[in-house]
Order: C-alpha cells, then sequence, then structure tokens
C-alpha cells in the first residue's frame, strides 16, 4: 500500500501550490506596516499608522458597524424563510418539489453579474414606490443579501432534514400531533445545529459580499467590503493591508482551531 | 392547504418578486432598449470591441479552468491519498485562502505583484532586474488571481472522485505488475474524469461571471464581460446592451449547468 501514495514529484508540486496559495496572505503583512500612504514595503520605518486608521476612522468603524447589521438581519430572514420552506417540503411532500426547490436555488448558480443586474433593477424600481427598501438604503442591501444567501441556507437545511429519522416524526403524527407541534416540537429542535450552521454560513457570505453590494449601493450604505473596494479602486490606502491582516489572522485561527478540534475528535473516537 | 401557504410559498414569492420578475424585465429590455428588436444582440455579435471583451473572457477563463484544475488535481491527490501530517497541512493551506475575502486576496496579490511590492523588491535587491517588472493591470494577474480564487472550488469535486474510488482496482492493477506511472494513466486518472469534468465545468461557470479580480487586478486594461457589464451600467449608461449580455451569459452559463447535470444524473443511475 505505500506504493501508492502519492510521490516525490506530485509533492513538490503540491508545495509550490500550497505556496502559492498562501503567497498573497502574507505579502499584506509587510505592506501593512508601511509607513506611507500608499502602497509599499516599510523601508527601515515600521509604522502601526493603518491599524490605528481602522480604530479611528469613522468610515471604517461605520462600515464595519453596517456589515454586522445586514449580516445578522438578511442571515435571520434567510434561515427562517430556508427553515420554512424546507420543512414545508419535508412534511408535506407537495408536488413539483425538484422544480420548487431548482427555482429557489437560481441565485446560487447565476452569474454574479447578472444577480447584480437583477437586482439593481429591481431596487431601482422599487426606489420610485418607498424610501425603507429602495437603491443605496439598508433594507434594500438586506433584501439583495437575502436573495443571495437564502440558497445556501436551503442546502444546509436540507441536508441535515435528510439525516433526521422520518419515524420520529410518524410517531408524533401518529399521537395525533398537528403542523405546529410537529414542526416546533420534533423537526426544529433534532434540525437545531443545522439550523445554527446555515446561519453562521450566511453571515459569512454576508459579510463577505461585494458583487451585489456593488451594484445596490452607493454612497449612504456602506458595507466593510463596498469600504474596501473603495480603498482600492483609486489609489490603493495601505489600511486596507492591515484590515486584511486582521482578517486573516482571525480566519486563520478559527481554520485551525477547528482542524485541531476534529483531530482530537477522530482521535477519540478510534 | 394552508400548511403550504405558511411554509413554502413566502420564499417562492420573495424570489419570484425580487428575482424572477426583474429578471423578466431585464429580458424585455434587452429587447426594446434603445432600438425594440435583436438590434441589442446584433451589436453584441458585430461590435469588434465587444467581440474581442467576449473573446478575452473565454480565453481567460479557458487557461484559469486548465491552470486551477491542473493544480487542483495534484493537491487533492495529497489531501487525499498523502500520509496523516500531509494531509492536516494540505486541508490547512486549501481552507484558510476559501475562507478569505475576495477583497483581501486580490489585494494580497496587488501586494505581492505590484511596482513596488514583494516581488519585484526581491528581485531588485537580487540583482536580478534593474527596473519593476509591471506584473498588474494585465491579463497575466487576472490569471493569477482568479487561479488562485477558484482552486479550492476545483478542489472539492476532485476529492468527492478520488474518494469514491475503489481500492481494490489499485490493488489488483499493482498485483498484475503494473508501475506506478502505469497505474496512474491507465487506472487512476481514468477512474475520477469524472470529478475532473465536473471540476472543470463549475470552475469555468464560475470564472465567466467573475467580476472583482478582473475589475482590481486588470486595473481597467483588461476588462471582462462582467466588467463591461458594470460599466454599461454605471458610466456610459447602455441598459439595453446590458441586458442582452446578461441574457447570452445567462444562456450560456445555464447550457453549462444542464450538461452537467445531465452528465451527473447519468452516474448516479
Amino acid at each position: 500500500m505505500t506504493m501508492l501514495r502519492p510521490g516525490r514529484l506530485a509533492t513538490l508540486i503540491t508545495g509550490l501550490v500550497a505556496l502559492f496559495l498562501l503567497m498573497p496572505l502574507i505579502a499584506v503583512v509587510p505592506v501593512s506596516f508601511t509607513s506611507r500612504r500608499y502602497l509599499s514595503l516599510p523601508d527601515g520605518n515600521w509604522s502601526l499608522r493603518h491599524y490605528r486608521a481602522l480604530f479611528e476612522d469613522p468610515a471604517w468603524l461605520d462600515s464595519f458597524l453596517t456589515s454586522v447589521k445586514v449580516g445578522t438581519a438578511a442571515s435571520l430572514i434567510a434561515v427562517v424563510l430556508a427553515t420554512a420552506f424546507c420543512c414545508g417540503l419535508w412534511m408535506l411532500r407537495p408536488r413539483f418539489r425538484g422544480l420548487m426547490t431548482g427555482f429557489v436555488l437560481l441565485p446560487m448558480v447565476t452569474p454574479p453579474v447578472v444577480s447584480s443586474l437583477t437586482l439593481y433593477f429591481f431596487l431601482t424600481r422599487l426606489t420610485q414606490w418607498n424610501g425603507i427598501i429602495a437603491y443605496d438604503t439598508l433594507g434594500g442591501v438586506i433584501l439583495a443579501h437575502v436573495v443571495m444567501i437564502v440558497p445556501y441556507a436551503v442546502v444546509v437545511v436540507m441536508v441535515s432534514l435528510s439525516q433526521l429519522d422520518r419515524r420520529i416524526d410518524l410517531a408524533a403524527q401518529s399521537m395525533g400531533a398537528g403542523v405546529a407541534t410537529r414542526l416546533f416540537g420534533v423537526i426544529l429542535p433534532n434540525i437545531r445545529f443545522g439550523l445554527i450552521g446555515a446561519f453562521f454560513l450566511c453571515f459569512l457570505l454576508s459579510w463577505d459580499e461585494i458583487g451585489v453590494t456593488l451594484f445596490v449601493t452607493s454612497v449612504n450604505t456602506v458595507t466593510l467590503p463596498r469600504q474596501m473596494w473603495m480603498g482600492l479602486r483609486d489609489n490603493v490606502d495601505p489600511a486596507i493591508a492591515a484590515l486584511s491582516v486582521v482578517l486573516i489572522a482571525v480566519v486563520t485561527l478559527v481554520v485551525i482551531a477547528r482542524a485541531l478540534i476534529q483531530h482530537r475528535k477522530s482521535r477519540r473516537g478510534t | 392547504m394552508r400548511p403550504f401557504l405558511v411554509l413554502i410559498c413566502p420564499v417562492l414569492l420573495l424570489l419570484g418578486l425580487s428575482y424572477l420578475l426583474p429578471f423578466l424585465g431585464i429580458m424585455r429590455l434587452s429587447f426594446t432598449d434603445p432600438v425594440p428588436g435583436l438590434a441589442q444582440y446584433r451589436t453584441v455579435a458585430e461590435d469588434p470591441l465587444i467581440l474581442s471583451v467576449i473573446w478575452r473572457t473565454l480565453r481567460i477563463c479557458a487557461i484559469v479552468t486548465a491552470v486551477s484544475v491542473a493544480a487542483a488535481y495534484v493537491v487533492t491527490l495529497l489531501w487525499v491519498r498523502g500520509r496523516p501530517l500531509t494531509r492536516s497541512i494540505v486541508e490547512l493551506c486549501i481552507m484558510i485562502p476559501f475562507w478569505i475575502s475576495v477583497l483581501s486576496r486580490a489585494f494580497g496579490w496587488l501586494s505581492f505583484l505590484s511596482n513596488r511590492g514583494l516581488l519585484n523588491t526581491w528581485l531588485k535587491d537580487a540583482g536580478l532586474i534593474e527596473t519593476s517588472l509591471q506584473m498588474t493591470r494585465n491579463e497575466f494577474a487576472i490569471i493569477v488571481g482568479m487561479s488562485h480564487y477558484l482552486i479550492p472550488f476545483a478542489v472539492f469535486p476532485l476529492a468527492t472522485a478520488m474518494r469514491n474510488l475503489d481500492e481494490r482496482t489499485l490493488i489488483a492493477a499493482e498485483g498484475m505488475g503494473a508501475s506506478r506511472l502505469r497505474i496512474f494513466w491507465q487506472v487512476f486518472l481514468p477512474m475520477t474524469a469524472s470529478g475532473i469534468l465536473g471540476a472543470t465545468l463549475l470552475v469555468f461557470v464560475f470564472s465567466v461571471g467573475f467580476f472583482v479580480t478582473p475589475a482590481l487586478l486588470g486595473g481597467g486594461q483588461s476588462v471582462m464581460v462582467a466588467e463591461l457589464i458594470y460599466l454599461w451600467i454605471f458610466q456610459t449608461p447602455k441598459w439595453g446592451l446590458a441586458a442582452a449580455m446578461s441574457v447570452i451569459l445567462m444562456l450560456g452559463v445555464g447550457s453549462i449547468l444542464v450538461l452537467l447535470m445531465r452528465r451527473y444524473g447519468r452516474i448516479a443511475q
């Protein structure tokens, strides 16, 4: 069996690809400590000014708060809608289930730029009717994000429902439980971890969303990625390097922690 | 049928109103704005500038897809079949970039490749070059950035194919005296072909509608289809052309997806 492990050439190529994958994450670190106002490497003068700017510049702070608000609201709405939809399909088994699921998954497979254009078109039309859910408003961004992330919530909830034993629900039904009791007393408690997972995935997707946000906002509703985009487009602002270093550090810690927990679990398992 | 209304309908209603209906509106625009009829589609098919953007998009996407799938294949090989420690390291190298925002990654490449970036500084310090090499604001940078984004996406279907492979076929080939190279080319590679096809189509579909990375790393010099749509909306308003291009993009991606589902449906049967 040892013979069928990947050989030296494969290991070498993987090493190069791994370096390629990590390179941009490494390259931002020195840039974030530059003392200049433009993208450059620190030549002797290491400075924390760009990290300080993240905390002192109200633009960064506001966009951070906007992203938290949008992410929380959009994820909650998406998970509730997706859960209702999936549980409805699971309990009622109506006709055209495949068609309905396919329709709900549409925003996930559509090219992002087409979704962006569609939602921009929709929100600019709505602006003529109201000022809450409209172009460049918090409500508008939340709605656009819900549309984009609801397919992912549906996929996660469907996977956890597929692992649920139908006989539990049948037992409840035979003892006279109505739809509400079955839903809130039987099904939801059993898939609670799936729901939490769906919420976190949705929040992450909304947190990172830039394609659609770019189309449906301008200056009044600025999320964190939108703020980064503005600093990247014109002349590159090294504060983005500082922010990227913070984000990369958080992601790296979470991914490593998760790997360690899984490692320990699998060890205990065997 | 009240539970049906309460549970299933809200999401269908939401997407119907805020997604399907406006998309139909865009389709209508593509046939009406500014000239009724097929004029917008004719412009897309005949204008040399637009055609050059489409051609560039297809070329970049083809290169990116080939690079990403090839790199991902080797990486997945080690992730699925390597020693336990190697597997953990490879997994971290895939998962960490995967979860990092596309903007941070594009910025990372700018920091590495730009005139005052890491690579140019290293090369100058080593005395290999005198003046900075221009490595951003061109197709090279777009290809690098997009491949970086898409490699993790190519890994997942490949990993599924490699995990589902029947180990006994490899043992049988080995038992009959096939060399390592022959086992790879004649047994392992053909048996993971479905994963390669899946990864290729997935990466290509993702890359065609890509907007952020090309816009940032191409620096407005090498415009791709998605950025062209953006420009047609926000800089030189040409709604009809943007709509027509979106419909074409949607049709192209849709037909690839149908192909993918047919293919996978057949394998599942």
